[in-house]
């Protein structure tokens, strides 16, 4: 059973807080090596314990937890068509309500393009029915079950297979701002998170969980393969993204919009490039656009936050 | 109680009778009376169920998968481009056997628009896993939405129906409906009670990745479950007559084909128009009859083989799927295959277009020539404005 939020987060701010013990992903998965999702997952279902189901689309997500009858989580999972993660999550929260176990967590957990892009109307929908549920979105950045097209989420300037030149004039805008968009839509909680700060993720997971109505958590979770990166680097490079403000981690709870990790002596965003390939072909001018747009991100952000408060 | 009611709202009372607990909907014409009467059931409190309203049918179809796995029965009800548009997750709920009912308002897909009446719709989702009903009128809406529960729920079926309604013709069409008493009905539908359900307490794996190791032989299985189906209607046809004093014959309704040389194989609502003209034509001692393709997945092989022995069969499409003839018709076709008799397709009643007692006379008539004279033509379009339509 959830805690309030008010004694969870009394419990956060002590400092006495440790990653729950309990495993429900367990080895035998089929991730590759390196993959950022296995962790986000497995830290996400440390957080939201056992009485947890889960639904998920196409993607990568549809192959990590194994293949039948191979199964690696302890949780039941239900897979699903690819843009109707928030559909059937309202579906599985309507039929275990009319079943009396309210108390049950349901979570949607889908890739970066099943969410921002052809699974975007699904989700809105749920957050419109005010389906009591946690979306989780692990962000690799592209379409990477598929080989690595570009998706909304696919950051400015990044190689992909359907980005050769890393900057095609189909995909100018860069990242689509999710958060922001749900938010408008109405959502009861929203946080981004990082595999690279564990008991950050924990404690926006467990507020979610906490709070009734949709919620949303953006996890950063990289992906080797896609961005041409050491496999062993991978929760270095996830630092990196918060560290140099590409990925800042800040949530929005009780309508008001706050950072959850303030970045202090934020680095420069080269550091985060240098280690993935897919921004090898990137020109000192186009590095220095990348650090601008991250730098007006960040003030745009402040500013959305100080209106917020008001 | 006899009710004067439209098919739609003699299917909503369908849903309210099986005790549906989870209900997802989306507006189209002409289906959309059957959401909105749920609605005000719900918002009255005579039903209890959980009614959600959904931002597209893909999310309906989706919402409902999710619901039955939980254990929940499951309703929902489009037409047309909804049905269209539900095409990839109609496949994913027959695939990982989810029983959703869904009666659809029979209707064509533009473009260009058109809202009215055939059969394009469900027809063109002939092979993706469900059950076909299809009804001749409202009191047959009704009492197959029970029907479908009862064979859909079945432990060795699991597979969705789709309870097909002629749009407007039946749709929005007021008759006689002889409404069951509640007990009665649970009596006939008990609980759905699926195994494996989702449980915390067993956590498993629904619907995941199957390699090609395995995957022949799920197909496999839905295949012969489909084909279990025939018997399992056949039953539940019996029963309810025996509960409720009618049934309709299982999958095929033969009508005066006895000792009839020429038999027309049609369905849906303009079946209920062939009768009577066959029994006008009786009056003439015309030797005629009626096949009524009630049911048109699973297919009944065996039903249409026993019309073998018939010298002409006729089959009304009100679809074109611009194949080898029309999609009935070449299924009809294949299940006679090896017997001598001749075999015409007639394709109309398309857009909403009326298929009257003059169409079919003609068609009877037309029949009758062949049996004496042979084949005129293999397709023939009936009711063009220029009367051609013939190949
Ligand atoms: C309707 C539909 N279109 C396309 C696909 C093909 N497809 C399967 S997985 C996938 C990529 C998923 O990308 P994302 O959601 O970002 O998850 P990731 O694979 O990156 O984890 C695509 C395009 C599909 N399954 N369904
Ligand atoms: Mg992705």
């Amino acid at each position: 059973m959830a805690r309030g939020g008010g004694e969870l987060i009394r419990e956060h701010m002590s400092g006495k807080f440790i990653i729950p013990r309990e495993e429900l992903m367990h080895p035998g998965h089929s991730a590759c090596p390196g993959c950022g999702e296995p962790i986000a997952m497995r830290l996400l279902l440390k957080a939201l314990g056992p009485r947890t189901v889960m639904n998920v689309p196409a993607g990568c997500c549809a192959v990590i937890p194994g293949v039948w009858p191979r199964y690696s989580l302890k949780i039941p999972l239900i897979d699903h068509a690819f843009e109707c993660t928030g559909a059937t999550s309202s579906g599985i929260r309507a039929a275990l309500d009319a079943k009396g176990m309210n108390d049950i967590t349901v979570v949607g957990w889908a890739g970066d393009g099943g969410t921002v892009d052809i699974g975007l109307q699904s989700l809105s929908g749920a957050i419109d029915r005010g389906t009591d549920f946690l979306y989780v979105m692990y962000d690799n950045e592209a379409y990477m079950n598929t080989g690595s097209q570009c998706s909304g989420s696919t950051p400015w300037g990044a190689w992909t297979t359907t980005t050769p030149g890393g900057n095609e004039i189909s995909h100018r805008t860069g990242k689509k701002r999710i958060l922001e968009m749900l938010v408008e839509n109405g959502i009861s909680y929203a946080a981004t998170v990082n595999i690279a700060f564990p008991e950050d993720l924990i404690k926006r997971a467990q507020i979610a969980q906490s709070i009734r109505g949709p919620k949303f958590l953006h996890i950063l979770s990289p992906c080797p393969s896609g961005w041409k990166m050491d496999p062993s680097k991978t929760v270095e490079v996830a630092k990196l993204a918060t560290q140099t403000g590409m990925f800042p981690l800040y949530e929005y709870r009780d309508s008001q919009y706050q950072f959850t990790e303030e970045i202090k002596d934020r680095k420069p965003v080269e550091e985060y490039l240098r280690l993935q390939r897919r921004f090898r072909h990137l020109s000192p001018t186009q590095i220095s656009e990348i650090q601008n747009l991250v730098d007006n991100r960040l003030r745009e952000l402040d500013a959305r936050m100080e209106a917020s408060r008001k | 109680m006899i009710d004067a009611l439209t098919a739609n709202q003699a299917a909503a009372i369908a849903a309210k009778l099986a005790r549906i607990e989870v209900a997802a909907v989306y507006p189209i014409t002409p289906q959309t009376t059957i959401s909105e009467m749920m609605a005000e059931m719900v918002s009255r409190g005579e039903l209890d169920a959980r009614f959600m309203l959904m931002e597209s049918e893909h999310s309906a179809m989706s919402a409902l998968i999710g619901a039955s796995y939980v254990g929940a029965r499951t309703f929902t009800a489009t037409s047309s481009h909804g049905l269209a548009l539900m095409h990839e997750v109609l496949m994913w709920a027959s695939g990982v056997r989810r029983p959703i009912v869904m009666p659809v308002a029979a209707r064509t897909i533009g473009g260009p628009w058109n809202i009215w009446g055939e059969h394009m719709d469900v027809i063109t989702e002939r092979d993706v896993g469900w059950m076909q009903f299809y009804c001749e009128n409202n009191q047959e809406v009704l009492d197959t939405v029970l029907m479908a529960y009862k064979v859909s729920e079945d432990p060795s079926v699991m597979l969705p129906a789709m309870v097909v309604i002629d749009g407007f013709i039946l749709t929005h069409t007021v008759d006689a409906v002889s409404v069951p008493e509640q007990h009665l009905v649970d009596e006939y539908l008990p609980s759905f009670n699926p195994d494996p359900v989702l449980n915390i307490d067993d956590p498993r794996r629904f619907g995941g990745l199957i390699m090609p190791d395995w995957w022949t032989e799920f197909r496999y299985r839905i295949a012969l479950d489909m084909e279990g189906a025939k018997k399992r209607i056949q039953e539940a046809d019996a029963e309810f007559g025996k509960i409720f004093g009618r049934n309709y014959g299982g999958l095929v309704e033969n009508y005066r084909t006895d000792d009839a040389d020429v038999v027309l194989v049609i369905a849906g609502s303009a079946a209920g128009t062939a009768k009577e003209v066959v029994d006008h034509l009786r009056d003439e001692g015309l030797r005629v009859g009626v096949a009524r393709m009630r049911v048109f997945r699973p297919f009944p092989s065996e039903e249409i083989a026993e019309l073998n022995s018939k010298d002409v069969i006729g089959v009304f499409d009100r679809s074109y799927t611009f194949g080898d003839g029309g999609a009935m018709f070449n299924e009809v076709r294949s299940a006679m295959h090896g017997s001598d008799n001749i075999i015409k397709n007639y394709v109309g009643g398309l857009g909403g277009r009326d298929v009257t007692a003059a169409h079919i006379e003609w068609i009877f008539r037309n029949m009758l020539d062949i049996l004496d004279n042979g084949l005129d033509r293999k397709i023939e379009w009936v009711g063009l404005r220029d009367g051609s339509g013939r190949w």
